[in-house]
């Protein structure tokens, strides 16, 4: 063996060791830019195109026969109702069943099979769920065509995410903690509800706004149950002047939502309904990200008081 | 192998608690292999041994902890006084025996809440609302635990931003708040730096004449300054249970004096 202890032989020994360090970096930067640069070239072609289109009008428009007239009123009103569909189905449901599966569930056979699939749904391409809610929702249970079926098909897309980010949150509690309100004669029940949800919150919200991030970007599952793709007036208003004033009849009702008015844009022939496909993606990329922004920021704000 | 204080046997009325013919089980491993001994009331016993030799596995039995995971299985009994009762029987509700005896565990575990709900929370769980009863069950469990005067101020601040030590005894005001039969210590100083553990020790030792405390350490000096009794166990058997003085000074077993002695362990 050769001896190294002459300190010129270390430094080279140590610069030539360094070397792949540096080549590493480069590789890097080149991978990530391939991803970023991508991104940010469909955006700014997006935004050249789209933004000239962008006014008040475009929000409070109607699609038209008339690219300069048409506006995206119906699809963003379809789009929020049927978020807000799925989100008070994806949540309870999500949050029940991870809890369920994290602090109830029996350790058996049929419970880690159980865990599998759950698991394994977040992978099912979202088509799939389309034709389950079109022959449950649409036919079996007569909701028809409408913002409840839609809604309910998206929840069921977002389910697997809500219920693996209520159990990862709720893992990453330390057993000291759940064991801390356990010695203090705490039941199952308790100890969820006064501790393991309160502190896995952040988490969980992460996981629901994320699972909706990716619900308001679905086209498949919403042209399989047959979403309308031009569409002139709104669902009936939730709020109403006479007794109850309140009304349901809006989740039964015909919708469109952000990507169906997209795709019918991008498939005319006219060069000016692209632009206003363009204008109507630049919105629907801007709702993601404030998503994803929102997520980001109540993650940071929820978490400043827990240390573990 | 094993010997009892004779003397105490025949004042039975002196044990808070009486464990006979212990044996548990992780699984197919035999954690703890028929241990019997007893807890003098209002005493201090000290659980010592090498790592590995199931102190903190018998400590956990007399608050059912094991019960919170699947798969383990005890054996024999652990009486409690007065009342008699087999606090590992069947048809015992592990929530119930957790009502009677705290715990305070290695490192300080306090709930991401304010101080003064990390207090109440052990009676919270207990039905308790009134906000008079709160506030006074807090403050006596915060000057029994010497926490009172630095925190009375700030009761509602966080606990994450006491030092280790105050949180340590936050951990064991929140013991002690419920007034339990039997505390039980976990190694309760081994996250801490000496001067927290020496304010842990002087604490331990106030609570003496109060509750009957059960504690387990790997510090042998601990066991010595603290404790009235101390049992030396070794690979799930209890090897020597005897007053602390008798057990450091001369012990009978020539194990125990090997690893008094540090010869050993």
């Amino acid at each position: 063996m050769k001896n190294v202890n002459n300190i010129d032989e270390i430094r080279k020994i140590i610069g030539q060791h360094k070397r792949w360090d540096l080549i590493f970096v480069i590789a890097g930067i080149f991978a990530l830019m391939i991803a970023v640069l991508t991104f940010m070239a469909l955006f700014a072609h997006m935004l050249v195109d789209g933004m000239p289109r962008l006014s008040w009008e475009f929000f409070t428009s109607f699609p038209s026969r008339r690219a300069e007239s048409a506006g995206i009123l119906s699809a963003w009103v379809g789009t929020t109702l049927v978020m807000l569909v799925t989100a008070l189905a994806a949540v309870p449901l999500g949050i029940g069943s991870g809890i369920y599966l994290e602090e109830y569930a029996p350790k058996n056979l049929i419970t880690e099979i159980i865990e599998i699939n759950v698991t394994n749904l977040a992978g099912v391409p979202s088509i799939i769920y389309g034709l389950l809610a079109l022959g449950l929702f649409v036919y079996q249970f007569g909701f028809g065509q409408s913002i409840l079926a839609a809604g309910l098909a998206l929840a069921l897309l977002i389910l697997p995410v809500v219920v693996v980010a209520t159990r990862e949150a709720i893992r990453s509690i330390p057993v000291a903690i759940r064991e801390g309100a356990y010695a203090l004669g705490a039941t199952k029940w308790q100890t969820v509800f006064d501790h393991l949800l309160p502190y896995s919150s952040a988490g969980i919200l992460t996981g629901v706004i994320i699972g909706l991030a990716r619900a308001i970007g679905e086209t498949a599952p919403i042209i399989t149950i047959g979403a309308l793709t031009f569409i002139a007036f709104l669902p009936p208003a939730p709020v109403k002047n006479e007794f109850p004033y309140v009304s349901f009849e809006w989740l039964t009702a015909p919708f469109t939502v952000m990507p169906i008015q997209m795709f019918n844009w991008v498939s005319r022939p006219e060069e000016a309904f692209q632009l206003n496909a363009a204008a109507a993606g630049l919105v629907l990329v801007v709702m993601t990200l404030a998503m994803n922004g929102l997520a980001i920021y109540l993650r940071y704000r929820m978490r400043k008081n827990i240390k573990w | 192998m094993m010997q009892i204080d004779q003397g105490a046997v025949s004042e039975q009325i002196q044990y808070k608690s009486e464990v006979k013919n212990l044996s548990f089980f992780y699984g197919g491993f035999n954690a703890l292999k028929n241990i019997n001994m007893v807890l003098h009331d209002k005493k201090i016993t000290a659980l010592i041994g090498p790592s590995g030799c199931g102190k903190s596995t018998f400590l956990r039995c007399f608050n059912r902890m094991h019960d919170l995971y699947p798969g383990n299985r005890y054996q024999g009994e652990i009486i409690l006084h007065p009342d008699n009762v087999n606090i590992l029987a069947q048809n015992v509700d592990p929530i119930e025996v957790r009502m009677r005896i705290s715990m305070v565990f290695q490192k300080p575990n306090p709930f991401p809440k304010s101080i003064y709900e990390n207090v109440a929370y052990g009676l919270r769980v207990r039905g308790i609302k009134q906000r008079a009863i709160l506030d006074e069950c807090v403050e006596s469990a915060l000057r029994n635990s010497a926490l009172w005067d630095e925190v009375k101020d700030r009761q509602h601040d966080l606990a994450f931003n006491l030092s280790g030590g105050q949180q340590q005894r936050l951990c064991i005001a929140r013991a002690l708040a419920t007034d339990p039969e039997i505390l039980l210590f976990d190694e309760p100083t081994s996250a801490l730096d000496p001067i927290a553990t020496a304010s842990i020790e002087e604490l331990i030792t106030d609570l003496k004449n109060k509750v009957t405390i059960l504690i387990v350490t790997h510090n042998m000096q601990q066991a010595a300054r603290v404790s009235d009794y101390t049992a030396y166990m070794y690979l799930g058997e209890l090897i020597e249970f005897n007053v602390t003085d008798t057990i450091f000074i001369k012990p009978k077993n020539k194990q125990t004096e090997d690893y008094i002695t540090g010869r050993f362990g």
